[in-house]
């Protein structure tokens, strides 16, 4: 193998809330510990997290960790595992106090504590009124929690390889997880990164749609990696919209500004949301809105010259309550959509957020996969946490804050796991196949070989845009068939896409193109999970799936009360059984019931 | 030490979409205009927070580095 070669007793993938959370349990119990990168770590998109993260403190309202995961299982639609919930809504308390004492700057009360606040889809009582129990930092919760945990890491020494990508994940004949490659973007030169452990944390891939409000970091490379090793991705179908993002941009317009007094207009001027709510019209839940808005669009009356947007318009406002209410609004209209909201309606279209599915595992962070008759047996010296990973606490929606809660809870979860299992002996460093480097080193080859092909660009704009259409915030069976057909061309395409520039340093070329090989394993997933559920269940809704007295909101649990495991090499799929029961006696399984708020 | 612009146009990868999409702009339509040491000043404004370089491009905050002027000024335009 004429690579280079380092070895650590464990590796991380991603730098973000996740992948730093794991690295201080290593680091600090003593373990060598390499976190990759591709971004200096305090620039993943983490940062962009402004919500909160939520736990039951109980400092500003009465609360109990029943309550919230009650709260999330419903939220799930009732695809959460209830094992992971229940652990995840136990330890939030621990790891939230936990953060305040590594510094984070939280909100305060007045006698000091944590000040929390109130948050959509979070309740008291199972569900009888709003319960304060999101935790923040201003609104830059993501951040401060991010700076928290770089600096903690800094203290315990975890070494970082800051702008390495990893390329692949290594394994032995046995299915052994090994370690990754990895390319240092200084040198151009893969690298491999040999060890007893490895924990994926490489966070979403919402770039996979045309319109998303992920930074442009978020590429899917550890579901790229995991589905290209021959493990399974789980529950790709469901992604969380977001109804008013900036059209051609992504900028999320926040829910603000329809709480202003934001009217959503079609085409012909009407204010639409009248004829979907009559009640709640602007203002109803986001699914409402983001499909009445799809509906729309798919009627024809849609804006602008592809008639593929409708309008937020707030021109009825003055002047002087959008400059002192909406400036930031404003700022991003004017720069990203090129119109002054005071003088002109806002173009907007649901937009990708937030990935639930991912690389399937357990509450301890392992990952898992179907082995002989075990649906979700551990892979040895392989974990995964954070927005990559479904362990599964999300479902099929996830609430708000609890992605926070997600990234602290399975970080130091799996982190623990490792350190549990190497003291316990059982995470040998095994031997290095042959052929570690391989793969890698072909795609490689392959890339500095091709003297034609697709464009890297024009490649993943036909993902991007056939996953917008075919596979939006509403879905449709016919849409939904030819997508699959559309997808598997596309991804024909990617494999002979063509960079001019073949030089090795700093090749941000050639970094795009195998990111767009990650992204691709995404979008083939999603499409064909998303096609093979015939029901309506949380973020997934089908428009042949109504809502119906023998099936409330399109929901079909008799059928499809499973979750989806899509294999990338024969684009085959496997389902697995909800978790219904949770973790302990210590609360009752949350009965099945319909979703409504 | 040489500046290498690639390094520079990785680095103009962020944490904040709205960072991400004025540097792609920027990137496409004036960084191969830019000379050595404005490229120079570019790399060292990116070492900035992403909360702060929003708040430059977007004037919610004056940037008060006079290297930083220049650039910043050529970020608010895209």
């Amino acid at each position: 193998m004429n690579v280079a070669k380092r070895t650590f007793d464990a590796v991380i993938v991603g730098a973000g809330g996740a992948g730093l959370r794991a690295a201080l349990q290593l680091s600090e119990a003593g373990l060598k510990t390499a976190v990759l990168s591709k971004v200096f770590p305090t620039r993943s998109h983490t940062v962009a997290a402004q919500g909160g993260v939520a736990a039951s403190l109980g400092n500003s309202t009465e609360d109990h960790w029943h309550w919230h995961m009650y709260d999330t299982v419903k939220g799930s639609d009732w695809l959460g595992d209830q094992d992971a919930i229940e652990f995840m809504c136990k330890k939030a308390n621990e790891v939230v106090v936990e953060l305040e004492h590594y510094g984070m700057p939280f909100d305060r009360t007045d006698n000091g504590k944590i000040y929390q606040r109130p948050f959509g889809g979070h309740s008291m009582n199972y569900g009888k009124s709003p319960v304060m129990r999101s935790c923040a930092a201003a609104d830059r919760t993501g951040h401060a929690m991010l700076h928290a945990l770089y600096q903690r890491n800094v203290r315990a020494r975890t070494q970082f390889f800051v702008e390495w990508m990893a390329l692949d994940l290594i394994r032995d004949a046995a299915g052994n997880v090994l370690g990754v490659t990895a390319l240092e973007l200084e040198t151009g030169e893969v690298s491999v990164f040999h060890s007893r452990a490895t924990i994926f944390a490489t966070g979403g891939s919402g770039r996979i749609f045309y319109s998303s409000t992920n930074a442009f970091t978020n590429t899917g490379d550890g579901l790229g990696m995991v589905a290209r090793a021959g493990i399974p991705l789980e529950d790709m179908e469901f992604w969380q919209f977001h109804p008013t993002g900036v059209a051609g941009a992504g900028v999320l317009i926040t829910e603000g500004v329809r709480g202003e007094g934001g009217i959503l207009r079609n085409a012909k001027g009407e204010r639409f949301m009248e004829r979907y709510a009559p009640n709640l019209k602007d203002l109803a839940s986001r699914d409402v809105v983001s499909r009445s808005m799809v509906t729309e669009i798919n009627a024809g009356l849609g804006c602008g010259s592809d008639k593929d947007y409708v309008l937020l318009d707030i021109t009825h406002l003055s002047p002087e309550i959008i400059m002192k209410r909406l400036p930031g609004i404003r700022e991003i209209s004017i720069r990203f959509a090129g119109v002054d909201p005071i003088k002109a309606p806002i173009p907007v279209v649901p937009t990708c957020h937030y990935q639930m599915g991912g690389i399937p595992t357990n509450y301890k962070g392992q990952v898992v996969q179907p082995e002989g008759g075990d649906l979700a047996s551990p892979v040895h010296g392989f974990y995964a946490a954070g927005e990559c990973a479904c362990a599964s606490v999300h479902g099929a929606n996830r609430l708000g804050t609890n992605s926070l809660l997600d990234l602290l809870v399975f970080g130091k979860s799996a982190g623990e796991s490792v350190v549990a299992d190497f003291k316990a002996g059982q995470l040998d460093l095994k031997p290095l196949p042959e052929d570690a480097a391989d793969r890698s080193l072909a795609r490689l080859a392959r890339l500095e070989s091709q003297k034609e092909g697709h464009s890297v660009n024009d490649v993943r704009l036909s993902m991007q845009r056939t996953m917008q259409k075919h596979a939006g915030v509403f879905r449709f069976k016919e849409l939904l068939t030819e997508g699959v057909t559309r997808i598997m061309d596309v991804a024909e395409s990617a494999k002979s896409t063509y960079i001019n520039d073949k030089s090795k340093v700093w090749n941000t070329a050639r970094q795009e193109a195998l990111e767009l090989d990650n992204m691709i394993e995404v979008a083939k997933a999603t499409m064909i999970s998303a096609e093979a559920r015939k029901e309506s269940r949380g973020a997934h809704v089908r428009d042949d799936a109504p809502d119906t007295p023998e099936h409330p909101n399109g929901r079909d649990d008799q059928n499809w009360l499973k979750h989806t495991l899509w294999f990338s090499a024969d684009n085959r799929l496997e389902y697995k059984p909800v978790h219904l029961k949770p973790l302990s006696d210590d609360v009752e399984p949350i009965a099945l019931a319909k979703r409504t708020y | 030490m040489a500046i290498n612009r690639g390094k520079v146009r990785w680095q103009c990868r962020r944490s904040l979409l709205e960072l991400d999409l004025v540097l792609a702009r920027f990137l496409e339509q004036e960084f191969d205009r830019l000379d050595d040491s404005q490229v120079a000043d570019l790399e060292d404004l990116l070492r900035c927070d992403d909360y702060d370089l929003w708040a430059f491009i977007n004037g919610s905050k004056p940037c008060e580095v006079a290297r930083w002027q220049g650039v910043v000024a050529q970020l608010k335009r895209c």
